[in-house]
């Protein structure tokens, strides 16, 4: 078993350090569409995190005995099962949301986080450890598509988790609501802005410019 | 005939699959910095989109749909909780036939392409026309316009991201916002233009 600090680096460094979707823009697809309300993130999140844990765990009980040329097949088949055992939870338990949803839990499937950390993370790793790792991108994850759909109810219906939170103007209220929010270019908006808040906080992740502005050629030329 | 017309046409403009769906993003924002690639890309996602659509359309219809095996002498069987392990099959399986086939008959298409075709296993637009298919309930005639339209959809999308980032890459941009953070902005603002077309009814 890893130490604790190893454990720790693999839970928590996901979420800020090497966010998934901040840093490796992974897994962004969901992360736009079901944002408009924070109980349909919510659902979507604990959807992905399970299916990143148990996937990375499936993976890397049987990382010895997969034949490499047909890995992402047996990859592929693992998660797409697991994805449907989530899809035929979430109809049982929570139907309204999973119609919601609609087709975002089946591209779980496709989700490159999932993909991803079975790839570079579980097929080198013990099982234990890679379902830490599981569980610290689906936070990462989470974190993201949380303050994304906080900003989209709060500001787009002045509701939280569905419960009234700003008094809308409409029903006698002050608050007029940002309908723009609603739609999806506003989800593109945050991310954009989310991730340069987080990288003035983090300066080590800035890019370096594809291309670097000459100075003034009536400065450096002679005249 | 106006039917599909139509059908064409809100797939590629009303209900882009980048531009109103996010779908595909991560191939979208990774591979958009050059328009050659994008082209390369857009076209791949076309003939994967227009092959892999119809086909799962067929086989939902005639295997996993409930009563679908009546032709089989089984009438009360419904798999249609099998359906998202058939389709990544599928698109799995398509795409790899279609590579050998390129490699095979159309050497000078496979080098322009072939690099694009592995990554479109995963990319979710593809699984995602075929879920939006059987959402939507589409016969064949229809699934086979809605593939194409998706795909051209998407294609249009990301060559005219590519196009927008290869002048982007000359201006001034803060810090933290370079690369990444300008690049959801942009697609934000076309996002926002592709609402324009919202308003039309067919």
């Amino acid at each position: 078993m890893a130490s604790a600090a190893e454990t720790k680096e693999a839970l928590f460094g996901p979420v800020f350090n090497n966010n998934p979707i901040g840093l490796q823009i992974l897994g962004i697809c969901s992360a736009l569409a079901v944002t408009t309300q924070m109980s349909v993130a919510l659902v979507m999140c604990i959807a992905l995190t399970s299916v990143t844990a148990f996937s990375n765990l499936f993976i890397s009980m049987i990382r010895n005995v997969i034949p490499s040329s047909i890995r992402i097949i047996v990859q592929m088949t693992i998660i797409a099962s697991l994805v449907i055992i989530v899809d035929q939870i979430l109809g049982a338990v929570a139907y309204e949301i999973s119609k919601q949803l609609t087709v975002f839990v089946g591209l779980i499937i496709t989700n490159c986080i999932v993909m991803g950390r079975a790839e570079a993370f579980a097929m080198q790793n013990p099982p234990g450890i890679s379902f830490i790792d599981g569980v610290g991108n689906g936070l990462g994850y989470s974190a993201v598509l949380m303050a994304v759909a906080f900003i989209r109810e709060l500001f787009g219906s002045g509701s939280l988790f569905g419960y009234q939170v700003l008094a809308l103007a409409n029903d006698g209220g002050w608050y007029h609501p940002v309908g723009m929010l609603l739609l999806p270019p506003s989800a593109f908006f945050i991310i954009g802005l989310l991730i340069w808040a987080l990288r003035v906080w983090k300066t080590e992740q800035v890019e370096e410019p594809d291309y670097e502005i000459g100075g003034h050629t009536a400065l450096t030329k002679p005249a | 005939m106006e039917q599909y017309l139509a059908l064409f046409i809100r797939a590629v403009f009303i209900e882009n699959m980048a531009l109103a769906f996010f779908l595909g993003m991560c191939t979208f924002i990774a591979i958009s910095k050059k328009i050659e690639t994008a082209i390369g890309l857009g076209i791949a996602v076309i003939v994967v989109l227009a092959i892999t659509v119809p086909v799962n359309n067929l086989i939902f219809a005639y295997l996993l749909k409930d009563g679908a095996l009546a032709w089989a002498g089984l009438p009360n069987v419904d798999l249609s909780f099998l359906g998202y392990l058939s389709y990544i099959g599928v698109i799995a399986a398509m795409v790899q036939i279609l590579e050998m086939f390129l490699d095979k008959f159309v050497p000078a298409l496979y080098n322009a392409l072939g690099v694009f075709l592995p990554l479109i296993t995963v990319n979710c637009a593809i699984l995602g026309a075929s879920l939006f298919m059987v959402n939507r309930d589409y016969a064949f005639g229809e699934s086979v316009v809605y593939g194409l339209g998706a795909g051209v959809g998407w294609a249009l999308a990301i060559v005219m991201l590519a196009g927008i980032r290869e002048k982007l890459k000359y201006s001034d941009i803060p810090e933290g916002l370079r690369g990444l953070g300008i690049t959801f902005m942009t697609v934000g603002l076309m996002s926002l233009g592709f609402m324009s077309f919202g308003g039309i009814s067919l």
